[in-house]
């Protein structure tokens, strides 16, 4: 490890690593660091994610992929479902990845366009001077470093630190945040060409349940609950504990996954001088379905471009960092804000609402439409029940 | 005083997102609680799978 760099990435998930193998890209030299010593593990994640998006930054690998997918079943809690066409579902599921194997990938991958990576290293604060972030103070198996960098590159995360060091407050309300537990169930007979999505209040109040085909009779099996309905006795272990135990007796579970979602909608200001948020560090994750990956790697490919430039122009104050969120949010604004929305009137919804809703599109033909497109004739249907959000689909 | 029980956790830093003070913090395998923790139980709250107990 040198003593400067011009960018330092904290955290090596989807976003560190595509800003990182960006920044790299672009000439400059990078340091990409991850606490964990194995990167991708342990895996916090449903691992669904879109067919076309993923093409976009990294060449599919089937060492990643665990299932392809071709559509996907909505459930009411009264067990009424719709069924949506790979061409809808495509927008949000396609591939299942096996997200230790994908991590390493995308680290493989900066790496090899030039960043430094070193695991089993974990910043512990961030240097400050003249209000500007110069580096970070970080520790590295028992020793403790001080690096410095033109521009910190925070990935790190739902549990992300640097910003608070950096004074952007990246506290999270309990009702900001999916909270979640996901078994991996093996021997179950499941349609492995397809994922369900279970909604209701008892099974997954203000969130869903999701099973997610991982091959060879195998499954994601997991859900996510509002951070705020979180209690004793109904915490996402113990539901998921009786979905699987009621629907799956025979299955076996050989891993188990927990982990937290931003459900909030973007920070206010993801950049400050010398430093710039990316990935759930950012609540850049879909307040709606949670996916978080894709908008991650966006942000991390976006930062990274625009941290090299400025690095190089020797500029990087926070104004100049701003063209970063400006794309970001010019490109993925939108649709964050229209899933904000949309969760925010669900998660108020009884089951007899869920229920309605779903009956109100029953037999409708979903095969040419998108998630947006889906959620406009929801809103056309269901005029009163979702007041107020029909502009958001115009 | 925080109790978080180690056998249990998970180390997914849900805890962390929600702390107001940034008390908490997942460092690899475990979570640290830092002195000025006010005890006020967020974290405790949005644990996935029960790992945290404010002691009274």
């Amino acid at each position: 490890m040198k003593e400067r760099y011009d960018i330092i990435v904290v955290g090596a998930g989807p976003a560190g690593s595509i800003a990182a193998k960006t920044a790299a890209a672009h000439g400059s030299d990078v340091l990409m660091i991850e606490k964990r010593q194995e990167i991708g593990d342990p895996v916090r994640c449903a691992e669904g994610v879109a067919k076309p998006q993923i093409k976009e930054h990294i060449k599919p690998d089937e060492r990643w992929i665990a299932a392809e997918v071709k559509g996907s079943r909505i459930y009411a809690p009264d067990g009424t479902s719709v069924e949506l066409s790979e061409d809808v579902s495509g927008a949000e599921v396609g591939y299942t990845l096996e997200r230790k194997l994908f991590d390493r990938a995308l680290a493989d991958e900066a790496a090899l366009a030039g960043a430094e990576v070193r695991v089993k290293t974990r910043a512990t604060g961030v240097i400050m001077e003249d209000g500007y972030v110069k580096g970070i103070t970080a520790r590295h198996l028992g020793e403790e470093y001080e690096i410095r960098a033109d521009i910190v590159i925070g990935a790190d995360g739902i549990e992300s630190k640097i910003g608070r060091w950096a004074g952007i407050d990246t506290t999270l309300k309990p009702s900001e945040i999916e909270t979640g537990a996901q078994f991996l169930v093996t021997d179950i007979d499941i349609d492995q060409d397809r994922c369900e999505f279970h909604l209701g209040n008892t099974i997954a109040p203000s969130g869903y349940l999701w099973v997610f085909p991982k091959g060879n009779r195998s499954a994601n099996i997991g859900l996510a609950i509002g951070g705020d309905v979180c209690s004793r006795g109904k915490r996402p272990i113990d539901l998921l504990r009786n979905f699987v135990e009621e629907r799956y007796p025979d299955g076996r579970i050989i891993e188990l996954v927990v982990g937290g979602v931003p459900s909030s909608g973007p920070l206010e200001e993801m950049v400050a001088d010398g430093l710039m948020l990316v990935g759930d560090a950012a609540h850049q994750s879909d307040p709606l379905t949670g996916g978080g990956i894709i908008n991650a790697m966006n942000a991390g490919s976006i930062a990274g471009e625009v941290a090299a430039h400025a690095a190089s122009e020797g500029d990087v104050s926070k104004a100049r960092l701003q063209e970063y969120e400006a794309i970001w949010r010019e490109r993925h604004g939108k649709r964050l804000e229209r899933s904000l929305a949309v969760k925010n009137r669900f998660v108020t919804m009884t089951d007899s609402d869920l229920n309605k809703l779903v009956h109100s599109v029953e037999g409708i033909d979903f095969s040419t439409m998108n998630l947006f497109q889906m959620l406009g004739i929801l809103v056309r249907k269901n005029p009163q029940m979702l007041f107020g959000l029909r502009k958001l689909f115009m | 005083m925080i109790s978080v029980n180690r056998y249990k956790c998970g180390y997914c830093g849900a805890c962390v997102s929600v702390c107001p003070i940034g008390a908490v913090e997942l460092i690899e395998t475990w979570i640290e609680i830092a002195d000025d923790c006010t005890e006020c139980g967020m974290c405790a709250g949005v644990c996935p799978i029960g790992a945290i107990e404010v002691l009274k």
